[in-house]
């Protein structure tokens, strides 16, 4: 048995939340200078250079990345073998969350009452928390920080059984073709499918997470996003998205429930083991 | 082509730019969105007076981050502009005539843009440390209790854009 004390996971969270608005993940930007360079509309070439230019700028000057500094997702995977001593830990997260929105001059986004007043927490608080219990002593952090203009474009649709791999592609590129543009392209995409509507959602999500290599439907279906020539920003070009993602988990026999998460090509990701 | 403009537009200026062209606008705008949008309008449907002069004005949708100390702007960027659809061709009949955001409009918005001859400029989203370079001053107006959607004055200095829709309603 390990004891953690909540308290540090608050630490942890400021920290993660205050590197994400600053700084990309090197995966991340590998992934789009290497796009960049197969860019070959003027426009698109353009606004990648904009791009890479502001990663650098947003770094330097501790400026940042958007000014939609998003709402915060949490995973995390809590090993059995830890005892949690101190307050909540779903508490300890949104402290570190708020410590972080207050102190660096970020965009505080949440509203309190979606459908009232929508008043501001002004603190960007309550952040998302999903929470896993595994083997082990140990505790990761997941991070997602995820602007709205592309949270917007999210899709769920639930499928027949009977639906066929060329059913979910039309999908995507219905939903990407419509809403893409929104999402501030070149864009990031995840997919889940199976489980529960929400757990499909929650797929969808977590296959952002950890940029696996594609295998080869995901490539697939990336090279028929990128044909729709979308492009950087939505002005035209080859490069629509950067890169494509599946994850799937058994389902009911009666049902194919398919969500796409779509990610703005600042995919502010992270992750941090205690 | 690629243009170097002060605000506020003139007509002829406006009429010049076509769908596609890079377009860098000196002078100021105001920066507002969502709730900002909904208040203007149910002001001036109720026939009272508004806290900003939209005549020949530019609306740059948008909701910065603090500056913090030691910069005189924060990080600076569109957000999506198909949220204000519904209230754009209004405030374009009212006087607005260049827009900046991103992403797509819808077909009333084009035909206003059509009928007033006003423009729809876009500017990437998520880089927002660049373009903040080009932002010399901001400062809220009005509507202060809306926290991050209050209603905005920013000075901008050739401030990158590309024309989305431009004054003949053809669009990239």
């Amino acid at each position: 048995m390990r004891t953690i004390n909540t308290l540090q996971i608050s630490d942890y969270i400021e920290k993660l939340c205050k590197r994400l608005n600053f700084k990309l993940d090197d995966r991340v930007l590998n992934l789009i200078r290497d796009s960049a360079k197969r860019e070959t509309s003027s426009i698109g070439k353009d606004v990648f250079s904009q791009m890479l230019a502001s990663y650098r700028l947003a770094e330097e000057n501790r400026t940042p990345l958007c000014q939609d500094t998003g709402m915060v997702s949490v995973f995390l995977e809590i090993g059995q073998d830890v005892i949690l001593e101190g307050i909540p830990i779903e508490e300890a997260v949104n402290i570190g969350v708020r410590r972080a929105y207050t102190s660096s001059f970020f965009r505080c986004s949440i509203v309190k009452d979606p459908i009232g007043k929508r008043e501001n927490t002004m603190d960007n608080t309550p952040c998302i928390v999903h929470t896993k219990i595994v083997p082990g002593d140990k505790i990761k952090i997941d991070m997602l920080i995820k602007g709205f203009g592309s949270e917007n474009a999210t899709a769920l649709r639930m499928f027949p059984p009977t639906a066929s791999k060329k059913d979910i592609e039309d999908f995507l590129l219905e939903l990407v073709n419509e809403k893409g543009i929104n999402a501030c392209p070149p864009l990031f995409i995840g997919i889940g499918i199976g489980g529960t509507a929400d757990y499909a959602l929650r797929l969808s999500k977590e296959a952002l997470l950890q940029l696996e290599p594609m295998d080869e439907w995901e490539c697939y279906l990336l090279e028929k996003i990128n044909s729709l020539k979308i492009g950087p920003a939505g002005l035209g070009g080859d490069i629509t998205a950067l890169y494509l993602k599946v994850k799937t988990f058994p389902t009911h026999i009666a049902g194919l429930p398919v969500a796409i998460n779509i990610n703005c090509h600042i995919l502010r990701i992270g992750s941090i083991t205690v | 082509m690629e243009y170097h403009l002060l605000l506020p537009l003139k007509e002829e200026d406006r009429i010049r730019l076509k769908a596609g062209d890079k377009v860098f606008l000196t002078g100021e705008v105001y920066g507002m969105r969502d709730q900002a949008h909904k208040r203007i309008l149910e002001l001036l449907e109720r026939g009272e007076d508004i806290p900003i002069d939209l005549n020949n004005s530019c609306i740059f949708y948008v909701g910065p981050t603090e500056a913090k100390p030691g910069d005189k702007v924060g990080s600076i960027g569109p957000t999506t502009s198909s949220r204000m659809d519904p209230f754009t061709p209004k405030l374009i009949s009212y006087g607005v005539r260049v827009i900046i955001g991103k992403g797509r409009r819808n077909k009333d918005v084009i035909e206003a843009i059509k009928k007033y001859r006003a423009v729809y400029l876009v500017s990437p989203g998520g880089v927002s440390a660049y373009l903040r370079q080009f932002v010399s001053e901001i400062k809220i107006v009005a509507f202060q209790d809306l926290g991050p959607e209050a209603i905005y004055i920013l000075k901008l200095k050739d401030f990158p854009t590309f024309v989305s829709i431009d004054t003949g309603g053809n669009f990239l």
